[in-house]
Order: structure tokens, then sequence, then C-alpha cells
């Protein structure tokens, strides 16, 4: 079979569509996951829906819920274990280790079959029901709407701590807000790449973007652009006759985008060091 | 805009946890005054900053700006948090630093505006800062950035400049600069300044009174009345001498006892990451 012939089929479309929803919304947080430094808290978020995956298998059959439902539950456990950087990498560390080890727990008491749950670490893009597209957009609308409203001030409190607290922006709810948001839309992301490639939507996207851009809408509209890329693109080349799995394909788009930011990076620098350096001699210091 | 008022504290008495770092501290500030708060590190200098923005209650006493609470007067204080050097690939330009000031605490995504970009464009200019506004601000020098921060306080013509340690890492010429750039603005429109610094010398010329604060007790007067080997002396509870060298004050310990006391006046750029963190942390100065 053919792309062609695969684009009409129901399971390819779901992945289209579910593949977009996804880069979407993991480009647009990506920005701010950079500016934060929270590539840890997305790692940990991923491999914590590990968890609540094995939980929905265990008590409801439904680790897609489960996941969802733990994501958010992790995000408020480490929303109240603080926000601060140094405090926040260590929190994740001993949650996300605790958790590991109640979801090998929990899967060793599920007697189904064992692949519904190892799916959710590589990600099953090809298996994606249509309750499952649909739970998706409702999900990437709620991640957008969010980000739309919140943009500005969590902008002002990532850039500008002392001040945007001192404007009133509250700093603190916005982190937990964020860390929210970020849960939800790794716990989506994780069904196309897997837990454990999930750093190669929410943050290589926005790594390669900063190398591009210099403002902040800039920035999020590149990386949610290279985001869409690397996932339809992927998606695309995994359907045109190969057997290689559409996550090998993301991820190395993803790579292969980041490199080409990162060699074009230093070029671009140089020219606004140069462009700088004009500015200062032309007088008025 | 009243005459004067602009800022009343009695009795004040505020602190972290069990330790308290202002002692039952009275000011009163009027509308065009520059008041210039000193003393060595851990003597509450920037808890006053935290306690006149609302970022930190007082355990007692009366504090008032511009006749209301800090919070209900936040729109009218203009504010330069210690500086904190941005990311070389944070990205973001001076100009947007500048706008987050204006417009970082309303909800949205930061889309251009012609009115705000006038606002702003003005502020950038009373700084001279228009030449590099649009590089971005982790490329600026430590002098640039910092008129870029006065810049972002001068928006909306503040009653109440707060500046905590604005010549921080500044060389003396670039130092001169900004005084002059706060005193003239002082002029034009009658804003009362509170000058947080470790280094008198450079704003001596145009303070009118001064704030000597140390372990959360105060002397209060003109320059000449404060800086005397007399007043320190009994403030510091110790031996200390007030040297004046070239046209420079300088307070040097006066034995063993006071060359504690007195801290390492030129060290704590070092310190000044964490003390502004929501539950305090260590008050440094």
């Amino acid at each position: 079979m053919g792309l062609s012939e695969y684009l009409s089929l129901p399971f390819a479309q779901h992945a289209l569509i579910a593949g977009t929803l996804i880069a979407v919304t993991c480009g647009l947080i990506g920005p701010f996951v950079v500016m934060r430094q929270m590539a840890f808290a997305v790692h940990g978020a991923a491999e914590l829906s590990f968890t609540g995956a094995a939980a929905g298998l265990v008590v409801a059959s439904n680790p897609v819920a489960g996941a969802l439902v733990g994501s958010v539950a992790v995000a408020g456990i480490l929303g109240v274990m603080g926000d601060r950087p140094r405090e926040r990498d260590s929190s994740i560390g001993v949650v996300l280790a605790a958790g590991l080890g109640l979801g090998v727990l929990l899967l060793s008491r599920y007697n189904g079959f064992a692949a519904a749950a190892t799916n959710i670490l590589f990600g099953d893009i090809f298996g994606i029901s249509t309750s499952q597209v649909i739970l998706l957009v409702g999900l990437a609308l709620g991640v957008t709407l969010v980000m739309g409203v919140i943009y500005r001030p969590l902008l002002f409190a990532s850039v500008d701590p002392e001040l945007a607290a001192a404007r009133g922006v509250p700093t603190r709810l916005l982190g937990v807000v964020f860390l929210m948001v970020l849960a939800i839309t790794v716990t989506e992301a994780a069904q196309v790449v897997g837990t454990l490639l999930v750093l190669s939507l929410a943050i290589t996207p926005a790594a390669a973007a900063q190398r591009l851009a210099t403002a902040p809408l800039t920035v999020t509209i590149t990386s949610v652009i290279l985001a869409l890329v690397a996932t339809d693109g992927g998606l695309l080349l995994s359907l045109s006759g190969t057997t290689i799995p559409p996550t090998v394909f993301v991820t190395g788009i993803s790579f292969g985008l980041y490199l080409v930011a990162r060699l074009a990076g230093p070029g671009l620098s140089r020219r606004r060091h140069r462009r700088l350096a004009l500015i200062r001699s032309a007088g008025v210091a | 805009m009243s005459s004067s008022g602009v800022v009343h504290l009695a009795d004040l008495v505020a602190g972290y946890d069990d330790h308290r770092v202002l002692r039952h501290l009275d000011l009163d500030v009027s509308s065009g005054e520059i008041i210039a708060v000193l003393g060595p590190n851990g003597s509450g200098k920037t808890t006053l900053i935290r306690v006149l923005l609302g970022l930190l209650e007082p355990s007692s006493g009366v504090v008032e700006v511009l006749g209301s609470s800090p919070r209900a007067a936040r729109g009218h204080v203009g504010y330069v948090p210690q500086h904190r050097g941005f990311d070389r690939d944070l990205p973001l330009r001076g100009r947007e630093l500048v706008e987050l000031g204006l417009t970082g605490n309303r909800i949205g995504l930061p889309w251009p505006r012609a009115s705000v970009r006038r606002e702003v464009d003005a502020a950038i200019a009373a700084v001279g800062a228009t030449k590099f506004a649009d590089v971005p601000i982790g490329m600026l020098s430590g002098g640039e950035q910092q008129r870029l921060r006065i810049a972002q306080a001068l928006l909306g013509t503040p009653e109440l400049l707060l500046l905590d340690e604005p010549l921080l890492a500044l060389d003396p010429a670039r130092q001169a600069e900004v005084v002059a750039i706060i005193d003239a603005h002082r002029r034009a429109t009658q804003t009362a300044v509170l000058f947080v610094t470790h280094e008198v010398n450079p704003i001596l010329p145009i303070v009118d009174r001064i704030v000597y604060l140390v372990a959360g007790r105060a002397a209060i007067g003109a320059p000449e009345e404060v800086l005397t080997t007399e007043t320190l002396s009994s403030l510091y509870g110790a031996p200390v001498e007030v040297l004046e060298a070239g046209g420079r004050l300088l307070v040097v310990a006066g034995d063993e006892s006071a060359s504690g006391l007195l801290g390492h006046h030129h060290h704590d750029h070092d310190h000044d990451h964490d003390h502004q963190g929501e539950r305090g942390g260590r008050p440094w100065g």
C-alpha cells in the first residue's frame, strides 16, 4: 500500500489529527519549558503518566483516563512542594522515583494484556480510536485556551519574577497552572511518541526555535511550526511504505531540525553582535 | 498628586518567621525626595522594599503608601529589582522587557499595540536606550540592561520609585549616568525615590536624606547628620569612623569588634539570587 491508500484509512487519519493537535500544544508550551528550565519536569510528568496509566488499567481498564488524572495529581503535588528551580528538581526526582515504583506494583496486579501499558511508554499513534481523537481535541482546545489567557503574565513571571510579583502577578499560582497544563500536554504527547520520547516534542522544537528567533511570540510560533513538521512529517514518512515505527521518524526529524538551528545559530548571533557593536559605536552609550 | 505623604511608616516591625529584620522603624517620605537606604548585609534594606511593595506583611506597625495599603498603591510604584543578569539566549528584547512592566500583569497574548508602544518608546527614550532597545536583553551590558530596567520602572509616571542596588556591577561612569537619569526624572515629575545602595558616594550629590539601617534599627536624617562618626558608632554599637578622602566618604571600622559588623560591602552580588523567594529565605540586605 502507498501513502495515498493509507491516508484513506481511519487509523492514519486519526494519527494525523492526533499528531497535529499534540504538535501544536507541545510547540506552545515548549518555549516556557525552556525559559523556566523545566525539562526535568517534562520528563518526570511523562514517566509518571506510566504510573497513572497502570492505575487506570487496574481500576477502570482505561489507561488514558488514568494517565490524565495521574498527571494532574502529580502536577498538584509538585506545585505544593515548591516552584523554585532547585527545590523543584529534587522534588520531581523524589516523586518520580516513588511513582515509578508504584507503577510497577500496579502493573504486577494487572491480569490483562500488558501491551496496553507498555504502549504508553513507546507510543501507539496508529492505535488511536475515534473517542480518543475527540478527547484529544478537547484537551488541545483547553491547553491552547489556557496558554492564550496566561501567556503574558506567565512570560513576565518567567523572565522577571521579582518585578512580576511586585506588580501583583500571582507568580506562584501561575507556576502551578503551567505545571498542570504541562502535565496534560505531556500525557497527550505520550500517546504519539511515548512517555520516553516526549522531550522530542515538548523541548527540542522550542530549543531550536530559541536559536532562530529573538522575540517571545516569534519563538512560540516557530516552535509550533517545527513541532508540526516533526510530527506530521514523521507520520507521513512512516506511512510511505516502511515498517519503521513513526516514533523513530518524529524524534529523528525533531533532532535534525534542532541540529540545523544550532548550526545556523552561531551565524545569526554573530550578525546580532556585529549589529550591536555598530549601534554602540554610533554614539549614545 | 499630593505634595507629601508618599510613604508613611510608624513603629514598623517586619521579618521572616521568627527573625525580626526591621524593628520599630518610623519614616515619612514626601514627594520629590530622594532617600538613600544604606547599611550592611542583612540590615533590612531589601526587607523594607518588600514591605513597601506589599510582598511582605509587617508583623506590626503602620505602612501606608500614597495614603493606602502597599498593595492598593502598586500601580503608582516603580520598582527596579536587584540586578540579576539575563541569560544570553533569552528570547526577549529590551523593548519587550520594558513593555512587560506596563502590561505584564494583564492576561492574553503580547500583541503589539500602538498606544502601549508610544508609551514604551517614550520611557526608553527618556533613559537614552532607544538605540539598543531591539537587541536581545541578554546580549546587553550591565549598564544597558540597567537603563532598560529604569525605563521599565518609570512607565506610567510612578509617584514612588523603589530602586534596589541599581548601581551594583556598574563602573563609575555608568553609575553617574544612572544617578543623573534618576535625578532628572525626580525633578521633572516630583516622584519620591528610595534608593537602596551600599555605595553612598555616587548618589550623595542628589540625596536629601539617609536611612542608615544596622540590624533593623535606623538612623534617619540629612547626610551630614547621619554620616558622622558619632551617629554611626552609636548605631553599630561599636566604634566606626567616617572619613573623607578625595571628596569621598568612607565608613571604616574603629576596631576589631566593628570590622565584622560593617560586613563585606563589595561581595554581595554573589548572594542576590535567593532572597526574593516567596518564603524569604535569608534576609540579605
